[in-house]
């Protein structure tokens, strides 16, 4: 009996969090498709969620290559954008002048606008996939690199000595304390930095490409093909949702423990309160 | 039995550095422990009473003077000496029995062995059924005994306790002591203690060494001459009542 309860508040508590966004977007695309309909808007100037999806759907073996293309790019380049920023935030973590060296000039590099730099990467790298990679490592790092030197640092020193008094190497609390510790927030640099990936990718293919969405999406805008334009924006969010889902499913499986108190304490906070 | 003590400081001073000014922690303190014997350092707070047992830990190194373990005073003490902080310091992402298995871990001894040993001393510890949890699934007494037994399970012949039961309510605080009375008489290892708390340290103590206030310095050495196995009822025996006036005294407090 009380089981079911707690299995209906669970899903209760899901549908309060499902529910909403869900009507909202959907609230949205009906008044879309009415105020199309009623003002009679023509379908180059913008077409109605209808006619997109319907453009998009037929479309779809031609779509398949620009799709497959981009998530190649945003894939790779995330990945090298996660080696690069862990082991540069674990190399500021080990040494302040490191840290105080490399610091300014990654600040710097965000302040470069990538628009500028796509380019040149053309230009060094040519037409293939490498300037793309580039281009999304180049946008997703820096919040990896931050989270993880930030995360690092906040270990507590008294930890830290508790594992020396044992006898603990350097590599032992680094890889018992501090890296584990630190996991929660490398994966928020990694949920903002995975959300940034599917435009840098599309970005990097405005400048020059043969097959990826931001291709696709120049080709519809140049011929008129409104509907188009949409559904490539429609598959770049797509796209990144459910990047952002995966890196999520991951968190939710290696940091259980981190959800399970934290949710924790939000109820222990709710109960002092209603005292 | 070896007649030297197996720690022995002898004349250490420590000083920090805290905002460009130099802080004087300890003075000239000279102490010792005999090996199975329960010492306590009591004093006000911020004494150096820490300072101290992060210098006979060997986190830290005396500016002068010289710290000894079984008599030689250029032994390496880190990992030879087990250390319970104040706060429980559970890593939060492992399950108690991984944290309880830390010390075993770091030192590479064997993991079977270690966990048996481990399981065998749950039920004294009123862990038993909470091997799988996680620390903030345990109430605050609980995590201080898991705390503990993680400090005994690295089996060193010293275990050095920094204000364990500080952290505590009233009411657990009295519980614990009694429990771990009953926890050094089985264990009989050699304890170093840290407490502001007068009635805790003469009953659980065999001698204590009062600190003054800052710069911290021995103001007075005194042995506990009640009976083991001690208990809670000793507390109007007119020995620990000498004992305790004689402390209250030394810190200024007689008056109370």
């Amino acid at each position: 009996m009380a089981d079911r309860a707690t299995l209906r508040r669970a899903i209760g508590t899901r549908a309060n969090w499902v529910l909403p966004p869900l009507g909202l977007i959907l609230a949205l695309l009906l008044l879309w498709q009415a105020a199309v309909a009623l003002f009679e808007i023509q379908p180059w100037l913008l077409p109605s969620p209808l006619q997109i999806l319907r453009a998009g759907w037929a479309a779809r073996p031609l779509l398949w290559p620009h799709v497959w293309q981009t998530t190649q790019e945003t894939v790779l380049g995330f990945l090298s954008a996660l080696v690069i920023g862990l082991s540069l935030g674990i190399l500021i973590d080990r040494s302040p002048r490191v840290r105080a060296a490399i610091y300014p000039l990654l600040v710097f590099s965000q302040t470069i606008p990538i628009i500028a730099i796509a380019p040149l990467l053309i230009i060094w790298f040519g037409y293939g996939i490498l300037p793309k990679i580039i281009v999304v490592a180049l946008i997703c790092f820096f919040p990896i690199v931050v989270n993880t030197a930030d995360g690092l640092r906040a270990t507590d020193p008294e930890q830290i000595a508790l594992l020396r008094t044992m006898g603990a190497t350097r590599r032992d609390t680094f890889l018992k304390v501090q890296m584990p510790g630190a996991m929660p927030m490398v994966f928020s640099g990694i949920k903002v930095g995975i959300t940034y990936s599917v435009v840098g990718a599309i970005i990097g293919e405005w400048v020059g490409a043969a097959r990826g969405i931001g291709v696709f999406m120049l080709r519809a805008t140049a011929s008129f093909r409104t509907d188009w334009v949409f559904v490539s924006i429609a598959l770049t969010a797509a796209l990144s949702l459910t990047l952002f889902g995966l890196v999520t499913v991951v968190e939710r499986l290696t940091l259980g423990w981190h959800y399970a108190a934290t949710r924790q304490e939000r109820w222990e906070e709710i109960s002092e309160e209603k005292r | 039995m070896d007649a030297a003590p197996i720690i022995a400081a002898r004349g250490v001073s420590k000083a920090f550095q805290v905002d460009g000014r130099v802080v004087q922690a300890l003075r000239d303190i000279s102490m010792y422990a005999n090996e199975r014997e329960f010492v306590t350092l009591i004093g006000p707070s911020g004494c150096g009473k820490s300072t101290m047992l992060n210098l006979i830990a060997g986190l830290l190194e005396p500016d002068e003077g010289e710290i000894a373990f079984r008599g030689n005073a250029r032994a390496r003490r880190l990992g030879r000496i087990s250390y319970m902080p104040q706060r429980d310091m559970l890593l939060p992402w492992r399950r108690l029995l991984d944290n309880i298995l830390l010390g075993p871990e770091i030192m590479r001894r064997d993991r079977r062995a270690a966990r048996q040993r481990a399981l065998e001393l749950l039920p004294l510890f009123g862990l038993e059924g909470f091997e799988d949890s996680y620390p903030f699934e345990l109430s605050g007494g609980m995590r201080q005994r898991a705390a503990l037994l993680r400090t005994l399970l690295c089996e060193q012949e010293v275990v050095l306790l920094d204000e364990p039961l500080g952290a505590l309510d009233a009411l657990t605080r009295r519980t614990m002591r009694d429990w771990l009375i009953e926890i050094w008489e089985r264990f009989q290892q050699t304890m170093i203690f840290v407490t502001h708390d007068v009635d805790e340290a003469v009953l659980l103590s065999d001698r204590i060494y009062v600190f003054s206030p800052r710069p911290g310095h021995i103001i007075r050495e005194l042995e506990i001459p009640l009976p083991r196995p001690r208990s809670e009822a000793m507390i109007i025996d007119p020995a620990f009542l000498g004992a305790r006036d004689a402390i209250l005294a030394e810190l200024g407090l007689d008056h109370g």
